[in-house]
């Protein structure tokens, strides 16, 4: 065997498969160049060219003609991205502790906004037409708290049944949350039915104003700041508590935790309860931006994938990046792109993905395994 | 040449495939096996990447899609799409060539990322490219595109497309293990089973990822082609998370370790997806309360509850039972306990837990 060893291996180096470590680190350096070459012509793009008589149409002029365009723009990028990031902050802790990709994060994001929908009609009184001035803070509060507990609950009951004893199995484990996922969105089709539904703000926060005359509602101001307590409030119970000192240590070296006596099994399951309780969060304050469908769950899936794969599969700080490019990305690609061409703005989701994994492929907070 | 019991079993199954014709009813040829043998095809590259690269793909049924697409764009005369109209047979090379080098793309893309990583990103690709057709009506449009001729030696025919089904599986089945034996394949399996010692014996890990990639969307290609020939239609929905992740459960199911468990798998996915609301009881699990519209079937419910079950009891799926099986008969019928443990086969893969 040994002896023949010499001869299979020159037949099996050839071409593109056999290429020096110096000629595999120079081929590398491409994409880069390629990235920042993409990030300039974009802002210079954005700031300067867009919407000139000798370019394309756009629907927002160039940012130094139409500072209100461009201000509205990225407000409407970042106020998405608090809510991206409320999604996927929880699935990132997930997995970040666990190792477990929950397939079911968008279903039970899905499920939560429809339990909400339920209690705010319940609470209001009133089963549809419900207006934004029927709606007191304390009737969507309690819908969005109570919808993002039953997700929560829902959450701690799956990987207590199904995940807790086949830990780090993670293929078989994303099957099984694949799975629920499945039941799930079966269930839900049946409980609720196909058509949209959506929540309602309270009266209180839908004032509009006035940004360098562009007319913007402050609701998706108060998702913002909801976003930046819920983000203040990890970061908090994450470093200043016994149980996040014990959860980021269970990132570095679960075992190590283990062994010092720490009951690993009740901080996964508080872990899993934050992580789907927050995936709840964001459905209803998803459902009352954007209004929930069949679908929605597939598409929020997707969206936590986007945004942790971009920044970095079990990083905070990277969930935090992530969004924010992401929310940029989706808000600015409609507004910036030729007129004729918006509907392409779904390849940029793809281009900067395709981008952040050329030059980082763990993401750009990720840790190589 | 040894016979083993497997390639026995194989053999048995052509053949009764493809005398099936012959006695079997034509709804069941046309409706249930030439989807089993078209679904498996796709579900086999799935099998193909798990076993022998360690990639496990959810961007398999993307680029079935995408020849499908492809198909549709060339081929349909009206409708939505680039409506080219050209000749069928026109549309074939066109679509494998397209989707072979989306494939190589999406490879060379994630050929870095391995393990549950590389399942979320390929799961990624999948919905992007649901959204792509659904909102570039340059290609399609989320309403989908009709009318799509198959070759006119396929109209009318309905077994002929089920032969070539049978013929393209089987190929398809020969030709992975065959691939597995090169040294093309040795070098995969030896990525799957450690990549940091094959690229530090000079092996471009990351090439050959994206090659086995390049082939499995090839594989793909052919059963998404297939596909649009038996369907005649296509719309984004049927790319849609859903149907990937259908595929995905039908390689699971039929076994993921096992490259007949694709066919498998999928034979029990479109048996239960028709037969299920004849069975009395079965039929009637997730609640079925008559006065609900929607209420009808809750086959989704029954598919997932079915695969959570497997995956609690035997994650090699279906195939894993009947070799476990097989193999407890074995050793209960030889009563040899001091005999060495059953040895896999070269090209098999080890049974590692997924």
């Amino acid at each position: 065997m040994l002896e023949t060893n010499a001869t299979d291996d020159a037949d099996i180096k050839f071409g593109v498969l056999h290429m020096t470590p110096g000629q595999i680190r120079r081929f590398r350096r491409i994409p880069l160049a390629v990235v920042w070459l993409l990030i300039t012509f974009a802002v210079v793009w954005v700031l300067f060219l867009a919407d000139r008589s000798w370019t394309a149409r756009t629907s927002a002029g160039a940012a130094i003609e139409e500072p209100g365009e461009f201000i509205v723009t990225l407000l409407d990028g970042l106020t998405f991205a608090g809510l991206l990031f409320v999604v996927a902050a929880g699935f990132t802790l997930i997995f970040g502790l666990m190792r477990t990709v929950n397939m079911a994060h968008g279903a039970f994001f899905l499920l939560a906004a429809y339990i909400a929908i339920d209690v705010q009609k319940r609470m209001v009184g009133k089963t549809r037409n419900i207006e934004t001035d029927d709606v007191s803070m304390l009737q969507w509060i309690i819908p969005l708290l109570v919808g993002a507990t039953i997700a929560a609950v829902l959450g701690v009951v799956m990987q207590q049944l199904f995940l807790r004893w086949n830990q780090g199995q993670d293929l078989r484990q994303a099957i099984i949350t694949m799975a629920v996922t499945v039941i799930l969105a079966d269930q839900m089709l049946f409980q609720y039915g196909g058509l949209a539904k959506k929540m309602v703000w309270p009266g209180d926060t839908v004032r509009f104003f006035d940004i360098m005359g562009q007319r913007y509602a402050s609701s998706r101001l108060f998702m913002l700041g909801i976003s930046l307590v819920v983000g203040v409030l990890l970061w908090l119970w994450l470093n200043r508590t016994r149980m996040g000192m014990v959860i980021r240590a269970g990132v570095d070296d679960k075992d190590m935790v283990r062994a010092l006596g720490i009951n690993v099994t009740v901080v996964f399951g508080v872990t899993f309860f934050v992580g789907s309780f927050l995936a709840g969060m964001g459905g209803a304050m998803g459902g009352s931006f954007a209004g929930v469908a069949l679908g929605t769950d597939g598409q929020w899936l997707l969206n936590s994938l986007i945004v942790v794969i971009i920044g970095g599969l079990g990083s905070i700080k990277g969930a935090a990046a992530g969004s924010l490019l992401y929310g940029m990305v989706t808000a600015f690609s409609p507004a910036y792109l030729p007129a004729d061409y918006t509907f392409y703005s779904i390849i940029f989701t793809f281009v900067i993905l395709a981008v952040v994994l050329a030059v980082r492929p763990n993401g750009l907070f990720g840790r190589s395994e | 040449m040894k016979l083993s019991s497997r390639s026995l079993a194989v053999a048995v199954a052509c053949l009764f495939l493809l005398l099936l014709p012959s006695f079997g009813s034509e709804f069941f040829v046309d409706f249930v096996m030439t989807r089993t043998l078209m679904l498996g095809l796709a579900a086999s590259t799935i099998v193909f990447l798990s076993s022998y690269v360690g990639m496990n793909s959810l961007a398999q049924w993307l680029i079935f899609g995408v020849a499908g697409f492809v198909v549709g764009n060339v081929v349909a005369e009206s409708g939505r799409g680039l409506t080219l109209g050209w000749a069928p047979w026109s549309g074939v090379p066109i679509a494998l060539v397209i989707a072979t080098s989306l494939a190589l793309l999406l490879g060379a893309l994630s050929a870095r990322s391995t393990g549950i990583y590389f399942l979320m990103l390929t799961l990624t690709y999948a919905v992007i490219g649901f959204y792509f057709f659904g909102q570039v009506t340059t290609f399609s449009g989320f309403g989908g595109m009709t009318g799509i001729d198959a070759p006119s030696f396929f109209l009318g025919h309905p077994k002929r497309l089920y032969y070539v089904a049978v013929v393209l599986s089987l190929l398809a089945y020969v030709g992975f293990r065959a691939v597995a034996k090169t040294p093309f394949g040795m070098a995969l399996q030896g990525v799957r089973d450690d990549p940091i010692r094959m690229s530090s014996l000079g092996f471009n890990v990351q090439a050959l990822r994206m090659l086995a990639f390049g082939l499995a969307g090839f594989v793909a290609g052919i059963a998404g082609v297939l596909n649009i020939w038996w369907n005649g239609q296509i719309d984004p929905s049927s790319i849609s998370i859903g149907p990937t992740l259908d595929l995905f459960i039908i390689a699971v199911i039929g076994g993921i370790v096992h490259l007949e468990g694709a066919w498998l798998g999928a034979f029990v996915f479109v048996a239960a997806n028709i037969y299920l609301r004849d069975i009395p009881l079965l039929g009637r699990i997730g609640g079925v309360i008559e006065d609900r519209i929607l209420a009808a079937e809750r086959f989704n419910t029954v598919i997932g509850l079915v695969l959570l079950l497997i995956m609690l009891i035997s994650p090699d799926g279906l195939a894993g039972m009947v070799a476990r099986g097989q193999r407890t008969f074995r050793s209960g019928r030889a009563e040899t306990p001091a005999g060495p443990a059953p040895t896999p086969t070269p090209d098999e893969p080890s049974a590692a837990t997924p």
